[in-house]
């Protein structure tokens, strides 16, 4: 059983809350495509990870070391801007 | 000191801006509210304000612009009127669901089309369900006085709703009238130095979210406080007028009845109609006609219970819609009043007249006519297009 929720006598008014509610909020299952990352073409430029709206890219020590598919919504600004040559190091492959 | 001068409605509005001294404005111009703005726009290069004016693309930029100020803690206005204020609808509601106290001055024009710049309520009443509050002007000082009043109103904890108030489009925006202006100081004191946030955005030691996706679980839960601040902001918008009434000698309610009292003939108006309706109200009671006027001031949150109260003596009532809402019941002021006294056992008769589309003159004989037809109301129609050619 899950808490009841508050009545609107309780809420904050106009839904001005404490920020940083977009991290409990699984937005990852809206995507028809997802980004797919090829860690051997990757020259760790970080273009994906200044692009993506969401914060999706997860980097460590300067470094790009995977997508975090519980908020990627599948835009593909890291593919659109990623800028490996011949192939880039980020592709959108369909959601099964 | 106050003193009397003569101003435009458009200048008066400016004039109490200039003493407001807004954090900032975000205003795109348009016919006929260019002038507020751009009087503003002169005192803000004047120097005269410390007002931050930010010059947008559009009207929908200029709301977005207020909006987010507003969330910054900041004091906001802007003016605008027509498809201005349309294209600022996708915001309105926002900014009421925000709970943010933006004061913005409406200028009445017809909304297009055919493409029109004089005045009707169109504009306005297709705003009447964003959960703004919604005050007429019947001449440039009541616009002077409610712009001053609206801020204290809007700010006001049990509030905190963003407010338009309006004027009619060049009937009183480019009208020069006489009007009392209040000293600089008296405003301040009046509404207070400067607006109490509860939280900013630019508060980065309390960081807030604002304007969060809100779905089936919680999206009607933020919407009913809207409509609760919206039924107590009545007893804040007569706080706010009996203080102001006090302070500066000019009395303003919810509504304005003009010789209402044993009134058995009974037009309801909005705006600067109302003047023109007081003249045809004292011929009449000079050939003994018992006629009286009810003018409505706040149309939103609309005082139901204030208008039912006014009414209830009289036998015939013509409410004068200055927009249709197409619905082939009448205008929105009518319909309203009408379903504000379904529960009355005893009820006067009740007809609607729209007239005044687009600009289209209400002159004396046009309201003599409506008095006329409440003396013979068995035989009306509930609804008539006054002044139109067939």
């Amino acid at each position: 059983m899950s808490e009841p929720k508050p009545g609107w006598k309780t809420l904050p008014e106009g839904d001005v809350v404490q920020a940083g509610t977009a991290e409990g909020f699984k937005t990852g299952d809206w995507r028809s495509e997802r980004p797919l990352w090829f860690p051997e073409r990757c020259i760790h430029c970080l273009f994906c990870w200044i692009s993506c709206p969401d914060s999706s890219i997860l980097v460590k020590d300067q470094k790009m070391t995977g997508i975090d598919y519980d908020h990627c919504k599948g835009c593909g600004i890291c593919v659109k801007e990623c800028p490996v040559k011949p192939d880039k190091a980020l592709e959108m492959r369909p959601e099964r | 000191m106050s003193k009397i001068i003569a101003r435009t409605g458009n200048e008066a509005m400016a004039e109490a801006m200039r003493q407001i001294n807004p954090d900032v404005v975000a205003a795109y111009p348009i016919t006929p509210a260019t002038e507020i703005v751009m009087i503003f726009a002169k005192y803000v290069a004047d120097g005269l304000v410390d007002t931050n004016y930010i010059a947008v693309e559009s009207e929908h930029s200029a709301m977005s612009a207020c909006v987010g100020a507003s969330v910054a803690g900041a004091r906001v206005m802007t003016g605008t009127s027509s498809q201005g204020l349309a294209l600022m609808y996708e915001i309105l509601p926002i900014a009421a669901a925000l709970r943010l106290p933006i004061v913005m001055c409406d200028v009445n024009r017809a909304l297009s089309g055919p493409i029109n710049i004089h005045c009707d309520h169109s504009d306005t009443m297709a705003a009447r369900d964003f959960g703004w509050i919604q005050i007429f002007s019947e001449n440039s000082q009541e616009a002077y006085d409610s712009l001053i009043q609206a801020i204290r109103i809007a700010e006001d904890p049990r509030v905190h709703l963003p407010a338009m108030v309006t004027t009619d489009g060049f009937i009183i925006s480019h009208c020069m009238d006489k009007i009392e202006i209040l000293e600089d100081k008296e405003v301040k004191d009046f509404i207070g130095q400067e607006r109490k946030a509860k939280t900013s955005l630019l508060d980065i030691n309390n960081p807030v979210s604002v304007g969060l996706l809100d779905l089936q679980d919680y999206y009607f839960e933020h919407r009913v406080p809207v409509a609760q601040a919206m039924k107590d902001s009545k007893k804040v918008i007569l706080e706010v007028a009996e203080e102001f009434g006090r302070k500066f000698g000019r009395k303003y309610g919810l509504l304005e009845g003009y010789k209402l009292e044993d009134a058995e003939f009974v037009a309801v108006a909005l705006g600067s109609t109302c003047g023109t309706a007081k003249v045809v109200v004292d011929e009449l009671r000079g050939k003994g006609v018992k006629a009286g006027l009810l003018k409505i001031r706040v149309f939103r949150p609309f005082p139901a219970e204030e208008i039912v109260a006014a009414l209830t003596k009289a036998k015939a009532v013509a409410v004068l819609d200055r927009s249709d809402s197409w619905s082939s019941q009448g205008g929105q002021v009518s319909t309203e009043i009408r379903s504000a006294m379904y529960e009355l056992s005893s009820k006067p008769k009740m007809i609607n007249f729209i007239y005044g589309l687009g600009g289209r003159e209400i002159d004396l004989p046009q309201i003599r006519s409506v008095y006329s037809a409440l003396q013979a109301v068995d035989k009306q129609p509930l609804v008539q297009y006054l002044g139109v050619r067939e």
